[in-house]
Formats: C-alpha cells, structure tokens, sequence
C-alpha cells in the first residue's frame, strides 16, 4: 500500500533551539503541530501558543456530582431506608456523612479526571500513531528535541514548512504512514475493544465474588471468624450455669414493647372489657388492618371471615367471624385472642405489632358490618 | 535573561508608610494593653495569651518554612527566604509576650491553685505534668529549641550573602533534618500548654495537631502578604512573575484545607464518641453565643479563602492572594480568641481589651520585619539556589 505523509518534522539539538522554533511554528499560524523533547521544558507551552486545557472542569464537574451524589445517598440510606438510631442521634446526622462524601468527591474526581484524558485526550483505544518507531522519535526521546507540524494543518504548504523549519536552524525531515497499520477512526466502540471490556469486567466480577464469598471462608483467612468470644446457641465456660446466651436482668423491658397483662387461660370477652381500641377506623389504619388481615388471618378464616380456609382441610377450619358471639364482642377480645391465641390458633403477638393488631381489630368490624348492614348504611 | 540581570535589589529600607504604621500600631496596642492590665488584669491576661499564642504562631511557623525549604530543597521560594528569616525573629517579642501571662498566672490558669487540685482527683494524677514550675521549664525548653535552630539557620543564611560558601545550605539542610521532629514536640506541646490546659480536665489528642496547622497557615499568610506587598512596590527582583505566586497561592489553599481537615476531625470525632469528659468543651462553644463565632472560624478559616483560592488563575493573582493571607491572619486572631475566651466568659465579649493585642501583634510583625530589612538583604543573594527560585517556572 502507498505511503501517506503525516508530517514535516525537524530535530533540533538543545532546549533553547526548541523554544524558539515553537515560537516561530506558532506566529506562522500553524495549528496543528505537536513538540516532543525528553524532558519537560518549562516556557514550552506558552512559546506553542497553547491554551489553558479544558480538563479541570471534567476534574470539578466529576468531584460535585462525586460529593451531591454521595450526601444523597447517605442521607437517604440513613433518614428514609434504614433509618437507625445510632449513638443516640438523629437519622441526619450530617457530620458523619463528611468523610464519605470527601473521599468519594475526591475519587470520582480522580477517576473522572483520569478517564476523561485517557478517552479524550490520549484517544484511547486508538493505541498507534503515524510518529511510533520512527527514527524521529527515537531521536526525540533519546537527547534531541523535535517538532513535527502535521499535513492535514489547514495551512500547510510542504515547501513553505521545508523552509521555514530550515530557518529555524532544524534537521528537517519527513515522516510517512501506510493506512494499512493505521486508522484515524476513534475506536472506542469497535467489537473487539467492547469484547475486551466485557471480558475484563466478567473476569474482575467473577475474581471479586470467589475472592469475597469461598476464599474468605477458608483457612487461614477466616482468622476473623475465629474469635474467643461467645456466639450464640454455644456453651460458656464463664459462667456457672455453662448458658452462653444470658437472660436480660429481671424486668427488662425491649424498646417500644408494652408488656401483655392477660395469659392464655383468661376468657377473651371478661379481659377484652379492659383493653381499649386505641386507633380510630381511619383510613390509613383499615389499610393497615386489610393488609396484614390478609397476610396473617385469611389464611384460615378465608378472605372475608367466612371460615372458609384455603389451608383444604390440613387444619381444623375456624368459625366464622360473623357469628353473634364475635360481633357482641368487645374490640379487646378480638385483640386478645390475636394476642394469646385460643384452642388450635396459635399466638400471634411476635409476628404482629400491637399496632397492626387493633388494626386488624378495626377491619373485622368493617366486614362485620358489611355482612349485616343496617337499612340506615344502604342509604 | 541573564544571572546578574535578574539579581537587582533595587530597594532595601520599606517604604516609610509602612514602617510609620508598624510604629503607630505598635504604640498604640501597647497604650491599650497598658489600659487593659491597669483596669482589668484577669481579662487582660487571657487576651494576652491570645496575643502570644498568635505571634508564636508566626515565629514558630517561619522557622518551620524555613527548615521545609532546605530539607525539601524548595527552590521557588528560595527568593522569598529572608522574610521568613526576618519574621522568626518575633520569637523575641514572644518571650517578652509571656512575662505578663506568668505573672497574672493565677488568675489564668485555674489548675495553678494548690487548694483547686488537692479538691480535685482529675487535677491531682494530672500535676506531675502540669505544675508551675514543670511548666516554665518546659517553656524554657521550647523556646531554647526555637530560637537556637532559628540562629543558626539565619546565621548561616546572612553568612551566605557575603561568603557564597555553598556548604551553608549543606549545613543548614542537616539541621533541618533535626529540627522538624523536634519542632512536631514542641510546638504540640506547647499548645498543649499554654492553650488545652486552660480547660485543664479537657482534652484531644489533635489538639496539638490543630495548632500546628493554623500556625503554618498563619505564617505562610503573613508571608504572602508582606511578598505580595512588597513585590507590588517594586522590592526582591524584576521577574517575579504568576508561577512564584501560584506557588504562594496553592501552598496556601493546600495548608488551609489541611487546617479544615484537622478541625472537622478533631469536631467530628468528639462529637460522635459524645463522652461527656470531651464533649462539653464543643458544648460550650455552641452556646450562649459562641456558636456565631464557631460558625464565623468556620467560614472564615475555610470556607471563605477556599473558594477564593480554589481556581487556578485565582491563585496567582496578588490581590486574591493578599485578600485572601488577611482573612486568614484575621480568622487566625479569632481561632485564638475562640480557643482561649471560653475560659474566660460565658458568652462572647468584645472591647478594647480584644482589640490592644490584635494591634500590637501586627505592630510589632510589621517593625521587627522593618528593622530586619533595614540591616540585612531582603533576598538571600548569596543562596546557590536563588537564581533557579528566580526564574522557576511552573
Ligand atoms: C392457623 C389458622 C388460623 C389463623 C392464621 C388465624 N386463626 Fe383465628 N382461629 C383459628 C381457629 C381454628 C379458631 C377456632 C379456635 C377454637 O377452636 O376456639 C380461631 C378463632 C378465632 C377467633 C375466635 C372466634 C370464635 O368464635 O371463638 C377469632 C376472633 C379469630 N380467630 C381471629 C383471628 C385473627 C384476627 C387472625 C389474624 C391475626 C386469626 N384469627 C388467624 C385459626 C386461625
């Protein structure tokens, strides 16, 4: 295949020489030229006319979204999804989402920035250039100096740069490509640099999840797993009654638990008297009341109450609750029964809140009622 | 641009306004100090520690600048040494700053009374540390290290100027060397001293830490500002040029933001662990209006210069720069005022008494630096590295 040329270039022996060609390069106009010296040599960027580059806002732009994002996030981790009440603060407590958000505004800043020049600036995955093992690059980054003022420069004239190169006082050369070995073409989405991303990605995922969830569990690195100190369900040597797992003291109460007064034994319509609904049927608390009806109770007593359980006969099928005896009940033995369980129904005070107990309470009166409406409710 | 083009130090003495207001300040702080101590000793003297602790950080942070250029072989501020080297001698105006300090000490530093620390188990197991007497050995010390690492290095500096003996910078880069540790020591302990002890049964182990860096922060402002000044009329050399002040400038935004770090941790981390023992100190400073000035610290040490700062043309442009050294010198005085006034009231209070040490600090900085220029060259021409400090470029 012929052979293309990429640019005029000259090779200049010291550092001063270079300085001066930029300048000359840069007042003829040409735009499209590059310098390269083995050494970083101060002055150069102003003697090549060059601008201020552009990348410190990719730099700023990447460190705000890096710290709005993170200071979200934490705060929406910490206020709406898991709210918890650490050290007795409150869920925003900002001080503690400072350092995070630091240090991700300042990684995203890194990486951004360092993304942004290898994808833009350097053209990656674009890999070869027309200079690579050239003897003009060899040279210049052995112990020369160069400059090399590209064809496709709009200005660009082989004889005037010839001579104005030579006026320079430079060794003035030409460099040459085949298109077969090079392509100008940004290669960025090409199959095979995409193949290789993907590749990449699946083998540091695949490394990460072995590394993480087979190769810590086994020895010698589970070493953190190995502590002396008590897990649950194990013996103790400590203490004399060898339980690992201690009773809380005596009268210990769990936060935001009301202890339940009446046993199993006591009978739901003499205790249901002294137990007062504390919820208004409002709309909210009948949601709440369907929701966890349906959840917990219908399994057995059917979608309306009825009795008419899903369960085919494995368990013995409840009454209904549109009996007389249920709707003369008061609220609280509905709520005791919930609470304690009666005969073959177990308890339920572990799985449901006392909350979403009354709830449940308030939307059995709504069926109730639905089954045997009063004339005045057809209004 | 050639060696002894560029090397032109065209003036020596400041310009007289200058020194007529170092003059002025200084004796006018000094008749409002006189007034302060004659009307009111108690509140004098812990405005006279916030005086001291001030200049100390200037002095102090000089000399630190001074020994990070030899042993970092800094070459652009080479130019700019001697006024470190000028400002590390308010170590003399510090040691004169102490004498009223120790002579109200009672009034000032609570655990200096026997009958206090005998009620008080805390203070007991505390005084083998901190008693009179250890205290002012310890000061002695500090101020031994300080001023004897700072005479050298001047004396071999100014030495230089005449002899061009290249090995001075040799010798004084192994002091260096030796110095900066015991710098770390001293000046933490120092702060430990004369500032924590106030709250004798506080404490945070950044404390030391804290005032270390608003030292060097302080320092480096003063600097800029008397570099900034001075380059504008005409003093140092021709050619001193944006790459110098961008240095100024990002060393400055840098050592700001180091300060920033050091706050917040030092708030952060008592503030989560939340141990009464610790924390009522920060309670204190959050109320009964304290909290405005915790905020002002805040915005002013940081978040003020540091926007100022942040953009790259910013920082070597000399009024940025000059504005941005004189909030920092400014917040610096209430750091201190924050640091130490607690103690003294339960809400924040301003008067004369605030103002007379303030003023007589940056009297005397600006008639020590004037006297100095006077004797000595404002640059270290005879410095092997200044002409590379000259013409550095980014
Ligand atoms: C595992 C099936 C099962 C579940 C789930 C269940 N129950 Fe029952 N329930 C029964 C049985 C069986 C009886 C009859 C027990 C007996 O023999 O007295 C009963 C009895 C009752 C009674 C008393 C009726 C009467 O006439 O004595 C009430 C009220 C009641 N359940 C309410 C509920 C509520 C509310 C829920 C949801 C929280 C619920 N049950 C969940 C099986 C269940």
């Amino acid at each position: 295949m012929e052979k293309k040329l990429y640019s005029i270039s000259a090779i200049y022996s010291n550092p001063n020489d270079i300085i001066r060609a930029a300048a000359a390069v840069r007042d003829a106009g040409y735009k499209k030229f590059d310098i390269h010296t083995p050494y970083p040599i101060h002055g150069l960027d102003g003697a090549m006319g060059l601008k201020e580059t552009k990348l410190g806002f990719v730099t700023l732009a990447a460190a705000i979204i890096g710290a709005a994002g993170m200071i979200s996030f934490a705060s929406w981790v910490a206020v709406v999804d898991y709210p918890q009440v650490i050290g007795g603060k409150p869920y925003w407590s900002w001080p503690a989402f400072v350092p995070v958000t630091y240090e991700i505004a300042v990684l995203l800043a890194v990486l951004g920035t360092v993304g942004a020049m290898i994808a833009f600036f350097f053209k990656f995955p674009n890999i070869s250039h027309p200079l690579h093992d050239t003897p003009y690059m060899k040279k210049v980054s052995a112990d020369k100096f160069g400059v090399s003022i590209q064809a496709d420069d709009g200005k660009f004239n082989e004889k005037v740069v010839r001579e104005l190169l030579k006026n320079t006082g430079g060794e003035v050369d030409a460099v040459y490509y085949s298109e077969e070995f090079l392509t100008f073409k940004p290669q960025m989405f090409d199959p095979k640099f995409i193949f290789l991303l993907v590749g990449i990605a699946l083998a540091t995922s695949a490394g990460g999840y072995l590394y993480w969830n087979k190769v810590l569990y086994l020895p010698p690195f589970d070493w953190m797993m190995q502590q002396p100190k008590v897990k649950p369900q194990t013996m103790s040597e400590f203490y004399a009654d060898g339980f690992g797992m201690r009773l809380p003291v005596a009268g210990t109460v769990a936060r935001g638990f009301i202890p339940y007064p009446y046993a199993l034994g006591a009978k739901a319509d003499s205790v249901g008297k002294f137990l007062v609904n504390p919820l208004l049927p409002t709309k909210a608390a009948l949601d709440l009341g369907k929701k966890k009806f349906f959840t917990y109770c219908s399994p057995c007593h059917g979608n309306f109450g009825k009795g008419d359980s899903r369960m085919n006969g494995q368990f013995p099928n409840p009454p209904t609750l549109h009996s007389d005896k249920v709707r003369t009940w008061p609220d609280g033995a509905i709520f005791h029964t919930i609470t304690v369980g009666q005969n073959v129904m177990p308890s339920y005070q572990y799985q449901i809140s006392r909350e979403e107990r009354w709830a449940i309470v308030n939307y059995i009166r709504t069926l109730q009622r639905a089954y045997n409406a009063k004339e005045s409710d057809l209004q | 641009m050639s060696a002894h083009e560029s090397i032109i130090i065209p003036k020596k003495e400041l310009p007289a306004n200058i020194v007529k207001l170092g003059w002025a300040l200084t004796v006018i702080g000094l008749v409002l100090v006189v007034l302060s101590y004659v009307t009111d000793a108690q509140r004098a003297g812990f405005n006279n520690i916030i005086g001291f602790t001030f200049l100390a950080s200037v002095a102090v942070g000089a000399v630190f600048f001074i020994a990070i250029e030899y042993i970092a072989g800094a070459v652009w501020s080479t130019p700019f040494r001697r006024v470190l080297e000028f400002l590390g001698m308010l170590l003399v105006p510090v040691v004169l700053l102490a004498i009223p300090i120790f002579l109200n000490f009672h009034s000032l530093y609570h655990w200096s009374h026997a009958d206090v620390v005998a009620a008080d188990k805390v203070l007991q197991s505390k005084s083998p540390y901190l008693n009179e007497q250890f205290f002012a050995i310890r000061f002695v010390i500090y101020i031994v290290i300080w001023s004897l690492f700072y005479f050298i290095f001047r004396h071999n500096s100014l030495k230089q100027d005449k002899d061009n003996d290249q090995a001075r910078t040799k010798k004084n880069i192994g002091l260096a060397a030796a110095f900066i540790p015991l710098l770390a020591i001293s000046i933490s302990l120092f702060s430990i001293d004369w500032l924590m002890s106030l709250e004798p049964h506080w404490f945070s182990t950044m404390f030391g830490v804290y005032y270390f860096t608003g030292s060097i922060v302080t320092a480096l402002a003063v600097t800029t500002y008397f570099v900034v000044l001075l380059s504008e009329r005409g003093y140092f050399f021709k050619g001193i040029n944006e790459n110098h002040y961008y240095s100024f400038g990002a060393l400055l935004f840098g050592l700001l933001s180091f300060w920033a770090y050091i706050a917040f941790s030092q708030f952060m981390l008592i503030w989560y662990a939340n141990l009464p023992e610790e924390n009522f100190w920060f309670i204190t400073r959050w109320q009964n209006g304290w909290e405005y000035v915790s905020v002002a610290i805040v915005l002013f040490h940081f978040w003020i210069p540091y926007f100022m700062l942040v953009s790259r043309p910013s920082k070597m442009k000399p009024r940025v720069l000059k504005q941005s050294a004189a909030i920092l010198i400014a917040a610096h005085f209430l750091d201190m005022y924050w640091l130490v006034m607690p103690t003294y009231s339960a809400s924040p209070v301003f008067s004369y008494y605030e103002i007379a040490f303030p003023i007589l600090s940056i009297g005397l900085i600006i008639v020590v630096f004037a006297m100095q220029a006077k004797k000595y060259n404002l640059v270290p021409v005879g410095d092997p590295k200044l002409q590379r400090g000259i013409d550095f470029h980014l």
